[in-house]
């Protein structure tokens, strides 16, 4: 850990754990340009944003197949303890975590594609919303990591029960646009689809502050996680529908 | 300058080979010396040695025949004795200097010892002379052993102490880890480890006395019988042969370049067998 | 929702906590010189019954130290000299009146070269039994078989109990010197890095063992091996200039250690 720590005897080490640490900065900064271009895509029709958050995809994987790689490496000939062991297995989780979200953009490009087809009869400011807080987590998230910073971390993990209420929120809605019109079916399903893989996102960066917390601080979070997705439990009847509120899981 | 610095160079090396070459020589010199000794005695003596040779009593000028037999039953008798005395004392002062005295006391001990091996032999027989035959008027094998035992005791000493640091200080430790007592450390584990390192010492101090004379000439005095009271005068191969050779005789002579073979046989054969146990036990150990 | 801190199921030793009910030694306040030189500083650290404790840290800590107060081998050299207690079965042995060879019987001490006596493997094993018991000649064969089947080298000697231990392998004399120590039913067994001279597949049948072996005996371990530490103590005790540093389970230990030189330590940033 770049920390006030004093640096290991061994030099290589040191080296290969600082080349691990950017390795998975540099897959975030990937992953957050591609949420980056995906949230373009959707909010401002922006086909070429779309394509480019495709194709960042494959150079998101192979970063991870290198993080893989260096990981296995270091723990086999290096046999790390306590920080550097929390360290690397910290690094093959979140590089997982990373590149699920960086799938996830990439879905929500394609949908955004699709999206862009039809005239959409109302506001996606509830999506910009949840994208705009997603991004801020993702970012936090990705900064705490360059920064080692638990304090961070433990940032992103609350803020999430923010996005999964905005999620619950625009399910609902969309429903009620779906029961309004079967017309809007199509273009609602896709935007359905994508908010619940902005909702994912969010999770994979809590995720990621988590790890990176223990990593840092060899103690978990505690407490319950703060996951607000309901829309499980929801139900939106017809007629009767608007005021009928979701169960929540946990209290 | 590049010639005279070849020159300087040229002279280094033929000095270089020069010396070299010369100890080289010295070397085989001595060896050679060795063996023509060797050679020589073996050829004067072999012709000596019969059955009659090593069983027989000495026969009188005139009478054919005769041998060494009384001489190195003699030989036996008094090192057997004096490796009864000097053995127990020459161990016990050899494990009391290294594992119990006072640093200053051991170092002490350590020079007498030194001092005692570097004594002439024939002064340590004067010494057992004044002690043991003197005052009982008459000769006897016992003060030849005392001298003997003298001239022994150094280098059991010796031996037995760096037997003794030989001995791992973890093995030490884990006797007495074991629960054993300061004294069942010693008799059980040090001793047991130290034995070859000391039997090593005790071969090469009966080799050493083996060849010895001088102390004999005034103790064990030498004798025509088979006498095996050592309390009597009595005698002694080496003792035997100096008898022998500053006689007269040529047939005496003979019999003294005979008795020079059975002793230097017996001396190489001791040290020998020193050289491989001693070769044994390191192995073993390291 | 709000941060707690996580609970630790292993605390830092109070100073001033009643005996360990589970100890099989108790350190109080343990202070050890070397003349005047101090090498432990306050030491207070219980060994649970059945358990492996490992001690590590860097050379000159006092790890070994404490390893050879515990069976008191200090006696052996002038000059050095404990203060405070150290409790076996609530009985201080650094107290009057405590005989170290009867002490020795019950904390027994393998160590770091194998050091077998230049005897038979027979004759080995009994060395120790034959130092407290007297036995016919059929209890103590089969005190010599058992303790040889403790050690896992019964099979591989059966044969020849006579022939000399120096003939065995490295790892072989070390199960031996095992099996030697544990001949005399100790309640505690002490290793000085015992496999330091070690193979790594030797050193392996050594953990193997030292694990079977936990079931009846207290066992404290010293190693500069913090895998090996790792691989076979439930606790592990980091020292430091003669001081205890922190004391936790092996898996806190080297996972999340809670001082910053257990840290540094472990993770190879000690200077």
């Amino acid at each position: 850990m770049p920390d006030s720590e004093s640096p290991h005897i061994v030099k290589s080490f040191e080296q290969q754990l600082a080349r691990l640490h950017d390795k998975v900065v540099e897959m975030g900064g990937a992953v957050e340009n591609q949420l980056t271009e995906a949230a373009g895509a959707v909010l401002e029709k922006d086909t070429d944003a779309a394509m480019r958050a495709v194709e960042a995809d494959p150079r998101v994987d192979e970063i991870e197949r290198e993080i893989e790689q260096m990981v296995i490496r270091l723990l086999a000939l290096r046999q790390p303890l306590a920080a550097d062991l929390r360290q690397i297995v910290a690094a093959l989780k979140i590089s997982t975590d990373l590149e699920r979200i960086g799938d996830y953009a990439a879905n929500v490009a394609k949908r955004s594609i699709v999206l862009n087809q039809f005239n959409l009869p109302y506001s996606l400011a509830g999506l910009a919303n949840m994208v705009v807080r997603v991004q801020d987590n993702l970012k936090l998230a990705i900064d705490a990591i360059g920064e080692n910073d638990a304090e961070k971390a433990v940032e992103v993990w609350r803020s999430d029960e923010m996005v999964d209420d905005i999620y619950n929120a625009i399910f609902r809605e969309l429903i009620t646009y779906m029961m309004e019109d079967p017309r809007n079916i199509t273009p609602c399903t896709h935007l359905l689809f994508i908010a619940k893989n902005l909702e994912r996102i969010g999770d994979h960066a809590t995720n990621v502050a988590e790890t990176l917390h223990y990593a840092v601080v060899g103690e978990v979070i505690l407490g319950n996680r703060p996951k607000g997705d309901t829309s499980a439990y929801a139900v939106v009847r017809h007629r009767e529908g608007e005021n009928d509120r979701g169960q929540a899981e946990h209290g | 300058m590049s010639g005279s610095a070849l020159s300087f160079a040229r002279r280094r090396r033929f000095g270089n080979y020069f010396w070299i070459g010369l100890s080289a020589l010295l070397s085989v010199g001595i060896a050679a010396i060795l063996l023509l000794i060797l050679v020589y005695v073996f050829y004067q003596g072999v012709t000596s040695i019969s059955w009659a040779f090593l069983t027989q009593v000495p026969h009188p000028v005139g009478v054919p025949g005769g041998g060494v037999g009384n001489g190195i039953l003699g030989s036996a008798v008094i090192i057997a004795i004096a490796t009864l005395i000097a053995l127990p004392v020459g161990v016990l002062t050899g494990i009391y200097l290294t594992l119990f005295a006072p640093p200053r006391l051991a170092g002490a001990l350590r020079f007498a010892a030194d001092v005692l091996a570097s004594v002439p032999s024939i002064a340590i027989g004067l010494f057992a002379y004044e002690v043991l035959v003197a005052p009982f008027h008459h000769f006897s094998a016992l003060s030849a052993s005392f001298a003997f035992s003298i001239l022994m005791m150094p280098l059991i000493i010796r031996t037995t102490e760096s037997a003794i640091r030989l001995v791992p200080t973890d093995m030490r430790e884990a006797a007495v880890a074991l629960g054993a007592t300061e004294l069942q450390t010693l008799f059980r584990c040090i001793l047991v480890a130290a034995r070859p390192g000391i039997m090593t010492g005790l071969i090469l101090a009966v080799a050493r006395v083996t060849g010895e004379t001088a102390p004999l000439l005034f103790t064990a005095f030498g004798s025509q019988f088979w006498v095996v009271n050592p309390n009597q005068p009595m005698a002694e191969l080496s003792l035997q042969i100096f008898t022998y050779a500053i006689s007269p005789y040529k047939v005496w002579h003979n019999q003294a370049w005979g008795g020079a073979l059975l002793l230097i046989m017996a001396v190489l054969t001791l040290s020998l067998t020193a050289r491989i146990a001693f070769r044994g036990k390191v192995t073993a150990n390291l | 929702m709000q941060i707690a801190p996580s609970t630790r199921n292993e605390t830092m030793l109070e100073t001033t906590a009643p005996t360990d009910a589970e100890a099989g030694v108790s350190v109080r306040h343990l202070n050890f010189f070397y003349g005047s030189n101090q090498a432990l500083r306050d030491v207070s650290v219980d060994f649970r019954a059945r358990e492996v404790t490992a001690l590590i840290g860097p050379s000159g800590c006092g790890k070994s130290t404490l390893l050879r107060v515990l069976n008191r081998m200090y006696d052996l050299y002038p000059g050095q000299r404990a203060e405070g207690e150290v409790l076996i079965d609530g009985r201080n042995i650094l107290g009057p009146g405590v005989d170290a060879t009867s002490l020795r019987r019950d904390v027994g001490m393998v160590f770091q070269k194998p050091t077998p006596f230049p005897k038979s493997i027979y004759e080995n094993v009994a060395f120790g039994i034959r130092l407290h018991e007297k036995l016919g000649r059929a209890e103590l064969d089969e005190r010599v078989r058992w303790a040889l089947s403790r050690a896992a080298l019964w099979d591989e000697v059966r044969d020849r109990l006579n022939a000399s231990a120096l003939g065995l392998s490295g790892g072989q004399q070390q199960r031996l010197c095992i099996a030697r120590s544990i001949a005399v039913r100790p309640e505690v067994l002490l290793l000085d890095e015992p496999t330091s001279a070690l193979d790594p597949i030797s050193t392996l049948k050594v953990e193997e063992l030292i694990d079977e072996l936990k079931a009846d005996f207290t066992i404290v371990i010293v190693t500069h091996n913090m895998q090996q530490a790792a691989r076979c103590a439930d606790r592990v005790a980091f020292f430091y200039l003669g001081e205890l540093v922190e004391i936790a389970s092996a898996e806190d230990l080297f996972t999340r250690p809670r001082e910053k030189r257990t840290q540094e330590y472990v993770t190879g940033r000690f200077s």
